[in-house]
């Protein structure tokens, strides 16, 4: 992690563009950006700075954002809710849709079912997220006016919050009509990041669920005229799972790179939109919380993973 | 390593291709919400009734109206302060606003006496009376007063103040602001300037409560306290400002024809969306009454709409392709006006613009006074653009032509209109190149003349031929670091006209100062001046009461939505 | 020099052999993949696109029309004009050169640096190998679009400049592909055959590491070049990628998106064509890398 501060950190300076300057725009005077810069520590040498920046961040602040004036912690939480709502409304998708999908292709392999998912679930990694974006609004939200766009809520609802998710606080509140708005805003961008982890699911459902069913026990079960479904679902499941669990792991990896683009384009008000945002604005702060932030769930999302794999796996000791 | 287990072989090299998106990042899975207390909204009511939408494409920045530069800030503080004096409105004649009366330059320009209009108060309780008026200026312009601080992280430190008056505490024009008594102030100038009174009418120069300031000058720039049509009530960051009617606002009883009256709405909700083609859909959804910051393709598409209009701010904008007249062959005037003759502006401003502005002429909006009609644009002609360069003896010229990353008002798509240029420019024998850059390291580095050409432009602050041809053509302002002069034009004859005209009161001569310096541009050409821009916003049909400002940031003290119920 | 020639006999003997009977083997299973050799020849079509792009261009890529502003798709302009009333198939002709090119260009940089890296901490071990993974660790750390998008952002957005983000950006996981591969050989008897021979570290990673690491590369190689296409045109739409007036398809997409509503009323076309030109290119691409990879890999097999 300390490694991953220092690329960070000289990453980050190395953005050309004065933060300073943009702060100030086109009617700034050298003497205005020289002030600014000294006030936010911008005069003071690298190694200094990249101090300065370590101690806050081992306390848990990671200092406060230029744009805004608030700590990047308290902007990455503000914004949490929102990302964790997308990301979260996507994974189920994605695991709702995957994995019966991949379960069913991989008992019937090679019937038409198994060859549609297979050719949908390619061509489904094979496009670019921010199209399915625009077609959907194209589709859903323009032709169809069937979903409402963009943001999170139309600008007539308001919920009281709570936790920051929309769908639950409208849930506590008893604000249905909340919560419908909510949904509905919802389901475009969450089929946008959904879809590619919906489709390595499924592929890697099937092919370990394939895998496995070509094991010798499950086949001696078979022969021992076990009823099909309890095979699928008592002998192969279990198993196939694993590698599953995995990829839904790293999926969750995914979906990061996947919410920059998308809350972009669906003015979601998450951490991937602040991302985009502040490299543009050269918001040396948030970038950095952002990409910190990034870089230490990663690690513990492999971490859970691990564990999540010993306790279903009895094989594995930690 | 668990994971590569003998049986279930998966390593990350299998989930990447796998997955084919390979671009992995991190979910924000992990730590729960905290988004503390209020509400997540998406505006308020939207139709038929007492609150207001507003979308627009940006949120403010600073609520603190000294320290704001930009639009979207003054925007909101539009709503919640007043200025000494105002334009009427759709046009650039100063009215009275705060002061009751416009004043007349005494002692040769350098004494103005403002009367108030007694007993206005601010929103909170207090009067706005001459001390206030003088504390406001003594906190803009003494740098050691001890309210000279505040606007929140980005804060401009008070740039509009020195950039319209000269500098702070010794290199302000303004000397001392005195309380003649109550209601009566008086201005002490250093030496006349002639854009002075329409300095006082600009967002920034806006009154606030002297009690809050002193109560929390930090946490003014959050917390605003003036004397508008609607009081501050919250600022959700990158979301939405909300606002409420002031019920003793000073205008309500005022006539409506001068822009006072109301204020009608009983909220009105400011609400940011970033993306455009968003935006106009959340207002066509009907989730927006007014969505502004529109593309000029946006203009056809509302037009056609059912329920929907649009209105148009008078031309208060100047877009233009800079030439750097310091970089070879841009040193050489002919080739200056040979790209005049090369870029058919008439079907820029028709295709691209799609109509939102009118044709440039000149260096400065057509509003404006002392604009010199007699100055015609350069009309189309590719021969007589070759001509020009032939003889200047250029020929396969390869330049760049850097055109801005972003939306501006003066601009609304720059890169169409550089992808357009650059085929003109080619049937002259031109090649330029397109190079664009982040905003900020564009603005970097055209103020570092890093550039051959490049596009930009200007939004007026007060209506004064001086905050364009001064601020934008005066060699003062071609520095080597942070130049405005971005064509690094340098006429020392230019200079001279143009510090007469900031430094006479007399109307006559400035009008022939300016007349002059605009002949003087047009035949030096450091610019191919574009379009006079008018910035257009989308409304629902039943938006009544909407008057569009040149400064594009309008008090919606009179708008209202009709036909209610619905 | 008899010496040198004689080692390399004995190395190219094994290898040869292994090479002969696999190569049958390989074209066999691949070309009995139906998704694969469709992949192929829709590839190949692409391939052949982008090289004759002139000859089949119908307009000038960059030739404006300013009058038919999104015009719909007619016999003129089979696939509609774009926000400046250029010809979108046109631009999408020759939209196959730079995407295609781009992404190979990033795949060839990670295949490169990569395999160096690779080849180098597994064939060494030890501390080579953990210092270098750890530095292809601390780069997986990144949330990788966020870490393109800083390279971008500190090199300046250019389409140049976004093929070397997403190089970078896809070397460590060409450096773990080979480092696994070489692992799994360097204890092989003719690698061991070699060394007691007295061959030069470089002489055993050339003749025989490397070429016994191909098969896992390729398969690698050309599913990256699929993620590649795509991740490409997902910088040019943030902005970072090719600059106008490039016919890149994703830039083509953001412009038209970007250009107003009006594309939702009349352009609708603008936002279509482009999209399923990537989509099928990088979908045909990895049809041939799975493909490859189940012909490659006999684990795979049967």
């Amino acid at each position: 992690m300390l490694g991953v501060s220092i690329v960070v950190f000289c990453m980050v300076r190395a953005i050309p563009g004065d933060p300073a300057q943009i702060m100030l725009g086109q009617t700034a005077t050298e003497a205005q950006v020289a002030e600014v810069r000294n006030r936010l520590g911008l005069d003071e040498p690298l190694p200094v700075q990249y101090l300065v920046f370590l101690k806050g961040a081992v306390r848990g602040d990671l200092g406060d954002s230029i744009v805004t004036g608030r700590p990047v912690v308290n902007e990455l939480l503000v914004r949490l809710p929102a990302t964790l709502e997308l990301t979260g409304f996507a994974m189920i998708i994605a695991i709702l849709v995957g994995v019966p999908v991949g379960v069913i292709s991989a008992v019937r392999q090679y019937s038409v079912l198994d060859k549609v998912a297979s050719t949908t679930a390619l061509t489904g990694i094979s496009m670019p997220i921010f199209w399915l974006a625009m077609i959907l609004i194209v589709i859903f939200g323009v032709n169809l006016e069937l979903l409402p766009f963009p943001g999170r809520l139309g600008p007539t609802t308001a919920i009281t919050s709570i936790t920051g998710l929309v769908l639950v606080d409208s849930l506590l509140t008893l604000n249905f009509a909340g919560f419908w708005d909510g949904l509905l805003h919802l389901i475009m961008p969450a089929i946008a990041l959904g879809t590619i982890p919906m489709a390595v699911i499924m592929r890697m459902t099937r092919s370990s669920m394939l895998e496995v069913m070509g094991e010798d026990y499950v086949r001696t079960a078979r022969a021992k005229g076990v009823a099909p479904w309890r095979v699928v679902f008592k002998h192969s499941l279990r198993n196939a799972m694993l590698p599953t669990v995995t990829v839904i792991g790293l999926s969750a990896g995914l979906l990061m790179g996947g919410s920059i683009i998308t809350e972009t384009i669906f003015s979601w008000p998450g951490v991937g939109q602040i991302a985009y945002e502040s490299v543009n604005r050269r918001d040396y702060a948030m970038i950095q919380g952002v990409v910190l932030y990034g870089a230490a769930l990663f690690v513990f999302i492999n971490l859970a993973v691990d564990v999540l794999y010993a306790v279903l796996d009895p094989r594995v000791r930690l | 390593m668990a994971r590569t287990g003998e049986g279930n072989k998966i390593s990350r090299g299998d989930f990447l291709r796998l997955s084919g998106a390979g671009l992995t990042g991190v979910t924000l899975l992990g730590l729960a919400g905290c988004g503390g207390g209020g509400t997540i909204s998406g505006g308020g009511g939207s139709s038929g009734g007492s609150t207001l939408t507003f979308g627009r494409g940006a949120d403010s920045v600073t609520l603190d109206p000294v320290n704001a530069t930009d639009g979207e800030s003054f925007r909101v503080t539009r709503q919640i302060f007043d200025t000494l004096l105002d334009f009427a409105p759709e046009s650039f004649d100063l009215q009275p606003s705060l002061a009751s009366e416009i004043p007349k330059p005494e002692n040769g320009g350098r004494t103005y006496t403002l009367k108030l209009r007694p007993g206005i108060k601010f929103h909170d309780g207090t009067t706005l009376d001459a001390e206030a008026v003088k504390f406001n200026f003594d906190r803009w312009r003494d740098t050691k007063n001890e309210y000279h601080k505040g606007g929140g992280s980005q804060t401009s430190e008070f740039s509009y103040y020195s950039s319209q008056f000269g500098g702070f505490d010794d290199d302000s024009v303004i000397e001392s602001v005195e309380v003649v008594d109550e209601n009566t102030v008086r201005f002490n100038l250093k030496e006349p300037q002639g854009p002075f009174l329409r300095n006082l009418t600009m967002s920034p120069f806006a009154i606030a409560s002297p009690k809050a300031i002193q109560k929390d000058v930090d946490g003014f720039w959050q917390n605003p306290v003036g004397s508008g049509p609607y009081t501050f009530v919250s600022w959700e960051r990158n979301s939405q400002v909300r606002v409420e009617a002031f019920k003793d606002w000073w205008g309500s009883d005022l006539p409506a024809s001068e822009g006072f009256g109301g204020p009608k709405m009983k909220t009105v909700i400011i609400r940011s969306i970033p993306e455009n083609t968003a935006r106009v859909a959340a207002l066509t959804g009907n989730q927006l009454n007014m969505a502004d910051g529109l593309v000029p393709d946006d203009v056809p598409t509302i037009e056609e709409q059912e329920g929907f209009k649009l209105d148009f701010r008078p031309p208060n904008t100047i877009g233009y392709l800079a030439m750097n007249n310091e970089k070879k062959p841009f040193d050489d005037p002919r080739v200056r006006q040979a790209f005049n003759y090369a870029i058919d502006v008439p079907k820029i401003v028709e295709t691209v613009l799609r109509g939102t502005g009118e044709v440039a002429s000149n260096y400065m909006p057509s509003l404006l006074p002392y604009f010199n009609k007699s100055v015609e644009p350069y009309p189309y002609d590719p021969q007589k653009a070759k001509q020009l360069l032939k003889q200047a003896g250029v020929s396969n010229l390869s330049t760049e032509l850097w055109y801005m990353p972003i939306p501006r008002p003066y601009m609304p798509d720059a890169k169409s209109m550089a992808q357009v240029m650059q085929q003109d420019l080619k049937k002259v024998g031109v090649n330029a190149k397109l190079v664009t850059y982040e905003w900020g390291t564009y603005l970097e580095k055209t103020g570092e003349g890093a550039h051959p050409m490049c596009l930009l432009g200007w939004t007026g602050d007060n209506g004064d031929p001086d905050n364009f041809l001064n601020v934008l053509l005066n060699s003062a302002t071609a520095t080597p670091t942070d130049a405005l002069n971005v064509a690094y034009y340098k006429n020392p004859e230019v200079d001279k006209l143009l510090v007469q005209g900031q430094t006479t009161v007399d109307e006559n001569e400035r009008k022939k100062v300016y007349f002059r310096a605009q002949e003087i541009m047009h035949e030096d050409a450091p610019w191919v001046p574009v379009a006079y821009v008018e910035p257009p916003i989308g409304l629902q049909q039943s938006v009544q009461g909407f008057a569009p400002n040149a400064t594009s940031s309008e008090a919606l003290n009179t708008v209202f939505i009709s036909g209610g119920g619905k | 020099m008899a010496e040198a020639s004689a080692q390399q006999d004995v190395i190219a003997a094994p290898a040869g052999v292994r090479t002969r009977s696999r190569w049958q083997d390989f074209v066999r299973t691949f070309f009995s993949n139906r998704l694969a050799v469709v992949g192929l020849v829709v590839l190949s079509l692409f391939i052949l696109m982008a090289i004759f792009a002139p000859l089949i261009a119908p307009y000038d890529p960059l030739a404006q029309d300013l009058e038919g502003k999104f015009a719909g798709p007619s016999l003129e302009h089979p696939f509609g004009q774009d926000e400046l009333g250029r010809d979108i198939l046109s631009r999408v002709i020759y939209g196959a050169r730079i995407s295609l090119t781009a992404g190979l260009a990033a795949v060839a940089l990670a295949t490169v640096v990569g395999t160096i890296i690779g080849l180098l901490a597994g064939y060494f071990g030890g501390y080579t190998d953990s210092g270098l993974m750890r530095l292809m660790d601390v780069i997986l750390a990144f949330p990788s679009i966020l870490l393109a998008i800083i390279i971008v952002s500190v090199l300046g957005p250019s389409l140049a400049n976004a093929m070397l983000a997403i190089g970078i950006v896809f070397i460590p996981q060409i450096a773990r592909v080979v480092r696994s591969a070489v692992i799994s050989v360097r204890e092989r008897d003719y690698i061991e055959a070699e060394r007691a021979l007295g061959a030069s570290n470089s002489q055993i990673i050339v003749s025989g590491i490397l070429p016994n690491s191909m098969a896992p590369l390729i398969v690698q190689a050309t599913l990256t070049l699929a993620t590649a296409i795509l991740d490409i045109a997902a910088l040019s739409f943030l902005g970072l990628g090719a600059q106008a007036p490039t016919p890149e398809w994703g830039a083509m997409l953001t412009d038209a998106f970007k250009s107003g509503f009006g594309v939702f009323v009349e352009g609708q076309h603008a936002l279509i064509f482009p999209g399923i030109a990537i989509a099928l290119a990088v979908l045909s691409v990895n049809f041939v890398g799975d493909g490859l990879r189940d012909a490659l890999d006999p684990r795979r097999r049967g």
